[in-house]
């Protein structure tokens, strides 16, 4: 039999042909690869948070191969000489272990950790931007509240996984988070035995936490972020409005292979800063906390950054308890106020606020086009204000801190919070909406007039002037006619509009010659398509 | 020859004749295009950033990359030799071995980044800028559609025929309730626990209760079980104090933890006046001594920080202050309750007991406290 020649430069085109027969993968592949994705700084915010997750689940998995989520008390023989023969609980002492004796457990747990902030941090950043940029409007209501839950879910794993290591500092966040369960009305105290088992803290609370830690939770994020980044890839993302854009396009980059790259790229150096962090920061020694007991505490207890504001928010409530005299008398505590009504509202009524804006501006348009947060103040100012309220709940969850470490009575710092908290987010929700007023002025000023060149002119009666270099076309008296706003840049110094070359700086410095002006963001020109002419098979 | 009209913003390529891609003379790119066209889009700019190919700039940027690639090689060389061979057990005091995180942190951080801004020039520096315009497509469904698939739904309820069959519809409510709640039994009833199922429930009795150490009173320890006596604690002084039963000390008794404090005299008799005035708190003292719940009325932490000059007791985890010398009535803070005050007495062989268990609830408050 004569052997047939193999042509290795057929192997790419014969596997895919291969597959193709068999799974019919052209077709929805090309569009996969052409699929045109706009882009933008801001657009990378959810990014940082979606590989802040890959590298949890990847750093995760290392860690739940030394944990033992036990609450057996044992005798601590470890490598740490300052808690040896110390009693505690299986799940620290494992905790200890891992910190001390595998070989780099520390910086597995310290990567694991920092990725946890990062990922709720660009969470945070990542809903501002969508916020203040109206990206929640019609169509994207449904992944907007996704988002909010994705939050909260955060929130959970976050309390869930730093509770697991059942050190001093975690076990007082579990006796606080037994507490607000006890504080619910009517069902608290069954809510609380039956979560931790009995009374607090019993013997289940960490292998329970642990499941929910390890499997449930992130079984619910990975099934909120699929839908999240699907209904994304669905439905299109946004864009800023520019040249070229309408509500009915895409202006951006095929997919592949440049978009693709730099993600990959990107993905990589968030991992790098991580890994960073982890090597350098230290964060949550709990070797430092010992185990927990339930007589000892220290000051300065502070949880992880995005819990601190429902810290904070428990710290400045008022000593308000409600009693209902019916037979013995049945008590509300104060801490019910702050930690469930106000945890639960904060997460699920932000979940509604593209429906009240639509329904307050009567708007029932979809809308794929971002706005400016100058063009929308009353949004703007509600995020300001809602942010102000979040920056204050947050200092105030380290206020002891503060008060320690200025000199300042704790409960000097205690009413500033809590008047701040009342007087701050109106006044911030004012002076924003007056800064985007000021904003909205100004553009329309250099739309109308032009932008201001600095060269003061004196005319022959004396006067002095200054020269406006008109954006647009002038009418015969040399004013320039004024321009329609376009919801977009508008060029406010000579350099923007060519007058300079732009600065070259930093070593990422441009390869040939300095770009055309930059248009911030920095966007290729875009002309309409040109009537063009292609050759056919002329069938 | 086909002159191709485009007018993007109405779906731009559905009225123009399809390029036959298979034609031997379009270079790949104009399949590419073509492809491109097939989906909507509208490739504006596509550029090479370099006038020339092989220009010396390209030639600059690529060797920049390959350098980032193989620093970032390096970083993971230096990682894994760190790994391997830097000496990582922890000792005591400084040495080496403190640093093995840090580096660990440094190769690696370096490697990724590199390799990260290798990717990201590559991208950003060697490949052509781009502007493609791509069709929306955010039309909903054609009213067509739209009608089909709502019929479709509609008839396959009618074909069901609940509306018309109503033993079914009565038949599938008690058929599947009841399969529903046996989904939800094993974790409604395995999980639920009755907080007042103890004849002496937890969330009212503590580990001084005499009761559950056979009606003895029970001893004030220290953390390591010895008894204490009055002399134990100066003038000015406090003790956190423990049951004296089996495990008294650990987390087994969370809501026990309880403080010891020994007032001086001027303090002693205001904190008498107000415990004596007091329904509940009357005769806790003993002598100069008094003791409260450490565990604050709040969310539960212990109320461990006691400031003697002015006889207030803080919380650290939420700032509730108690004034010792007025039945550690709450004064500032959240908390919205006092700190239960333990009965203090002392045994015939002068240990500090339990005169009997808390007269009020210990601990975190809830809906049912009495």
């Amino acid at each position: 039999m004569k052997r047939r020649k193999f042509d290795v430069t057929q192997v790419p085109a014969n596997v895919g042909k291969g597959l193709d027969d068999r799974y019919k993968a052209a077709t929805p592949l090309r569009g996969l690869l052409n699929k045109v994705f706009p882009d933008h700084w801001s657009f990378l915010l959810g990014e940082i948070a979606l590989f802040s997750f890959i590298i949890l689940l990847l750093t995760g998995v290392f860690l739940t191969l030394f944990f033992d989520p036990s609450m057996k008390e044992v005798a601590y023989e470890g490598a740490y000489p300052g808690l040896r023969g110390v009693e505690m609980s299986a799940a620290y002492e494992s905790s200890l272990h891992l910190s001390f004796e595998v070989r780099g457990g520390l910086f597995m747990r310290q990567m694991h950790h920092w990725a946890a902030l990062l990922f709720m941090a660009s969470i945070v950043v990542h809903m501002a931007r969508i916020f203040f940029t109206g990206a929640f409007r019609k169509p994207r209501e449904a992944n907007w509240a996704i988002g909010v839950a994705l939050f909260l879910l955060g929130f959970l794993a976050g309390f869930t996984g730093y509770s697991l290591p059942d050190d001093g500092l975690s076990g007082t966040g579990l006796r606080i988070a037994s507490a607000i369960m006890l504080s619910i009305p009517v069902a608290g105290t069954w809510i609380s035995a039956s979560i931790f088992g009995g009374e607090f803290p019993g013997e289940l609370i960490i292998g329970r936490f642990y499941i929910a830690h390890v499997l449930l939770i992130p079984g619910g994020l990975l099934a909120l972020i699929s839908v999240h980044l699907g209904l994304v890839f669905a439905q299109k993302h946004t864009q800023w409005p520019g040249p070229g854009r309408t509500n009915n396009n895409v202006v951006g980059e095929r997919m592949f292979p440049r978009y693709a790259l730099k993600q990959g790229g990107f993905f990589m150096a968030v991992f790098g800063v991580v890994a960073f962090m982890a090597g350098m920061f230290q964060i949550n020694p709990i070797w430092l906390f010992g185990p927990y007991r339930a007589s000892e505490v220290s000051s300065a207890s502070q949880p992880d950054w995005y819990v601190m504001f429902m810290d904070g928010l428990v710290r400045l409530m008022p000593a308000w308890q409600i009693t209902l005299p019916i037979g013995d008398g049945y008590s509300i505590p104060p801490l019910f106020w702050p930690a469930v009504v106000g945890l639960g509202a904060l997460t699920t009524v932000p979940m509604a606020y593209p429906f009240m804006e639509a329904r307050r501006l009567k708007d029932k348009r979809s809308h794929h086009l971002l706005q400016r947060p100058r063009d929308a103040p009353e949004r703007t100012g509600l995020g300001a204000m809602a942010f102000t309220f979040f920056i204050v709940a947050t200092l105030s969850g380290g206020n002891d801190v503060i008060a320690d470490k200025f000199h300042i009575s704790l409960n000097a710092m205690t009413w500033a919070g809590r008047i701040g908290l009342v007087i701050l987010p109106p006044l911030a929700y004012f002076i924003a909406v007056r800064i985007c007023l000021g904003l909205q002025q100004h553009d329309r000023e250099v739309l109308a007039h032009g932008v201001e060149t600095g060269i003061i002119k004196r005319l022959p009666d004396g006067r002095f002037v200054e020269v406006h270099q008109p954006l647009g076309p002038v009418d015969d008296h040399g004013h320039p006619i004024p321009l329609d706003y376009a919801g977009w840049v508008v060029p406010k110094k000579m350099n923007r509009v060519g007058a300079l070359a732009p600065a070259v700086k930093g070593f990422f410095f441009p390869v040939e010659k300095p770009a055309e002006a930059p248009v911030s963001p920095a966007v290729p020109p875009v002309s309409a398509p040109e009537k063009r002419e292609e050759i056919t098979s002329g069938r | 020859m086909t002159v191709v009209q485009d007018n993007h913003g109405h779906g731009h390529g559905h009225e123009t004749e399809p390029v036959d891609v298979q034609d031997p003379r379009l270079s790949r790119f104009e399949i590419i295009k073509e492809g491109a066209r097939r989906d909507d889009i509208e490739i504006v700019t596509y550029e090479s950033q370099f006038p020339t190919a092989n220009s010396k700039a390209e030639k600059r940027v690529v060797r920049s990359i390959a350098l980032l690639f193989l620093l970032s090689g390096a970083g993971a060389l230096v990682f894994l030799i760190a790994y391997i061979w830097w000496p990582w057990e922890y000792e005591l005091g400084h040495s080496i071995n403190d640093y093995y995180t840090a580096v660990l942190g440094i190769s690696l951080g370096i490697s990724l980044l590199s390799l990260g801004f290798a990717i990201l020039s590559w991208a950003k520096k060697l490949l052509p800028h781009e502007v493609s315009i791509q069709d929306r497509h955010n039309t909903p469904s054609s009213d067509d559609d739209r009608l089909i698939t709502g019929q479709t739904m509609a008839y396959m309820v009618d074909e069901l025929g609940v509306q018309r069959r109503p033993l079914l519809k009565g038949a599938i409510g008690l058929g599947l309730a009841p399969l529903g709640l046996v989904a939800a039994a094993p974790l409604i009833g395995g999980l639920i626990e009755n907080p007042h199922k103890d004849a002496q429930p937890e969330l009212f009795h503590t580990g001084f209760d005499p009761v559950a150490n056979d009606g003895k009173l029970v001893r004030l320890t220290r953390a390591d079980g010895t008894p204490i006596r009055p002399s134990d604690v100066s003038v000015g002084g406090q003790i956190t104090v423990f049951p004296g039963i089996p495990h008294g000390a650990t987390n087994e008794y969370a809501d026990s933890p309880t403080l010891l404090i020994h007032l001086r005299d001027t303090d002693a008799a205001a904190a008498r006046q107000a415990t004596d005035t007091d329904k509940r708190n009357q005769g806790v003292m003993w002598g100069n001594y008094v003791a409260y719940s450490k565990i604050c009325t709040h969310a539960g932490c212990p109320a461990s920080l006691y400031e003697q000059q002015t006889n207030r007791l803080l919380c650290p985890c939420h700032q509730s202050q108690f004034l010792i010398t007025d039945n550690a009535r709450p004064i500032f803070g959240p908390a919205s309750r006092r700190l239960p005050a333990l009965p203090l007495s002392v045994d015939e062989e002068g240990f500090f007991v339990a005169g009997s268990d808390y007269r009020e609830t210990v601990g975190p408050d809830f809906w049912e406290r009495p």
